[in-house]
């Protein structure tokens, strides 16, 4: 595999193709984020369910493959875990993202996102993938 | 200017002038580079790296104060380099000021005429006056450095800022123009080439409907100086910057030229030493322009590499690099045009052009165009090229755009062209 292909695998196309989560569901706190380089854009929403956990993550935007896809598999991630959980794993995909290739995080809290540990050898796609990570970030925080 | 009997500048003649360039040289993943970002900024010749040098290890001293033999010695170089810079864009060495860079250059207009509308500067500084009920007329093609100066000044003063819009070939509307331009309008503010677009901007019919209702006009010069020969004397615009980076000089260094008689009655931006005749602890009292607005120390090697750069350039001459970036062009524009799935933003294949072209892949967005593009060692510049507004009036967040200089070759060009037509099955954006 060449390093254009490591950077866009196929699980990273299919999910820019076929973006889960995408279109605004009703939520408890919302965060927009936008990449001032490339003017790409997130708007995040989580919804809380009866048990405190995170029922649904949805969210809308436009933006490259990477920024796309990470925003799908963060929406697949998210459903079912705590608060709590979530800042971790946003934590855990910083952590990788800021390695440049040489963290190679953990699929268990990751899921499909593992494969941008690719795009963490990009530092200009860095902030790409990290787009809706932040905001959901931000959206933690605003949570009741 | 050129005369009709200067020979072409064919690829032979480019591939001696690449030596001058040493990044054209290197390698990206094992791919000769192919720089086709030329619009973001020039590489640098060697020629100019060694003014710079020469400059910092033979002469280096402060100018404009001290009387040793290095000072006066410093400010010649310095005031010759003024000079070399004015001749090139047909202005005198008094109405060239430096600047950072050219958005700084436009700042410093907006900021004065700021200074002039809250009285400073006197009676000779009341023509720049603005307020409520004045309008500021701009247009949809410009590069944010010459939109927002204008958006804040309007806010400072009062003033309304008016756009002149976009058709879908990329030209400026002059009836719209027309419509917009009158006695309520004080400044003009115009690109002569859009950065995104590649659009040569009809400047003379703009300073005319100006000048007629005694308008000022600002030119971004930005993507003309560099491209093609720029005679702002000829041009009768009021103030123009442009930047030495996109023109083979160094970063750090930009120009504004000024119509003598204004810069002279305009007050001052920025403030400190160098720019004052009698200071005391009340007031000070000011140079004539270009010093008046060049305040504290100057960026004097930049200057004399960017003289070396304006030298350069005038050697290969710039009628030449105009009729070879528009080969170049048309060979650009021809080639995205064959190219499925692939639309051309500004004046279409045919039509006039400057050296360059942005274009929107469908289904693949323009950062992952320029990583596709990046892998075989292929630099374009993507995103929204600080022009966001120009972006959202074709329906697009961003671009990627391939921009052209002297040293580019046709086989470049095409070599683009070729990864290009990849793009949208690599990405599964065909299916």
């Amino acid at each position: 595999m060449s390093e254009l292909e490591q950077l866009y695998q196929e699980v990273v196309l299919d999910h820019a193709r076929n973006r889960r989560g995408f279109g605004l569901g009703p939520g408890d706190a919302e965060s927009h984020q936008i990449n001032p380089t490339c003017g790409d854009e997130v708007t995040l929403r989580l919804a809380l369910g009866e048990d405190g956990g995170i029922r649904d993550l949805t969210w809308e935007g436009h933006g490259c493959a990477i920024s796309q896809s990470s925003a799908s598999m963060l929406a697949e991630l998210a459903p079912g875990i705590l608060p709590d959980e979530l800042q971790l794993r946003i934590d855990a995909f910083r952590e990788m993202m800021r390695s440049r290739g040489q963290v190679e995080g953990d699929e268990d809290l990751l899921g499909d996102a593992v494969v941008f540990r690719s795009a963490s050898r990009y530092t200009a796609r860095v902030k790409c993938a990290m787009l809706a990570w932040v905001a959901a970030e931000e959206a933690l925080t605003r949570l009741p | 200017m050129q005369t009709s009997t200067a020979p072409l500048l064919d690829d032979a003649e480019v591939q001696l002038l690449r030596q001058d360039f040493p990044q054209l040289q290197e390698t990206v993943n094992g791919h000769p580079l192919v720089y086709l970002d030329s619009g973001a900024t020039a590489l640098r010749p060697l020629a100019v790296l060694d003014a710079e040098r020469d400059f910092l290890l033979h002469l280096n001293a402060a100018v404009h104060r001290g009387a040793h033999t290095f000072a006066a010695e410093a400010t010649e170089v310095f005031e010759q380099a003024r000079q070399t810079v004015a001749g090139f864009v047909g202005a005198r060495s008094d109405e060239i000021v430096w600047t950072a860079n050219a958005t700084e250059a436009l700042n410093l207009v907006a900021y004065s005429i700021s200074n002039a509308s809250l009285g400073r500067g006197g009676p000779e500084a009341a023509r720049f006056r603005i307020g409520p009920g004045d309008e500021i007329v701009a247009t949809e093609m410009e590069h944010h450095a010459n939109l927002i100066p204008w958006q804040e000044l309007a806010a400072r003063t009062g003033a309304t800022l008016r756009i002149i819009g976009v058709g879908d070939d990329g030209r400026l509307s002059l009836e719209q123009a027309a419509a917009l331009i009158g006695p309520q309008t004080k400044l003009v503010a115009v690109t002569h080439v859009s950065n995104v677009l590649g659009t040569i901007n009809p400047v003379e019919d703009l300073v005319r409907m100006a000048h007629e209702v005694g308008a000022l006009v600002v030119l971004d010069a930005c993507q003309s100086a560099p491209h093609r020969p720029l005679d702002l004397g000829r041009l009768r615009v009021d103030f123009a910057a442009f930047s030495g980076h996109k023109m083979l000089g160094p970063t750090g260094i930009g120009v504004l030229y000024g119509h003598s008689e204004l810069l002279n009655a305009l007050p001052p931006f920025l403030t400190g030493g160098s720019m004052i005749t009698t200071v005391t602890l009340e007031k000070a009292e000011y140079l004539p322009a270009p010093q008046r607005f060049e305040a504290g120390t100057q960026k004097v090697s930049q200057a004399i590499a960017l003289a070396e750069a304006v030298r350069y350039l005038e050697r290969v001459g710039t009628a030449r690099i105009e009729e070879r970036e528009q080969l170049l062009a048309a060979r650009l524009v021809d080639g995205l045009a064959g190219l499925p799935g692939i639309r051309v933003l500004g004046p279409g294949a045919g039509e006039v052009r400057a050296g360059l072209a942005s274009f929107v892949v469908d289904g693949v967005h323009a950062h992952d165009v320029g990583q596709y593009l990046d892998e075989v060692g292929i630099a374009v510049r993507v995103g929204h090229h600080c022009a966001q507004p120009l972006h959202r009036r074709y329906g697009v967040t961003a671009s990627s755009r391939a921009s052209t200089y002297l040293y580019t070759t046709e086989h470049e060009v095409d070599v683009f062209l070729d990864r290009l037509s990849g793009v949208r099955s690599f990405f599964g954006a065909d299916r």
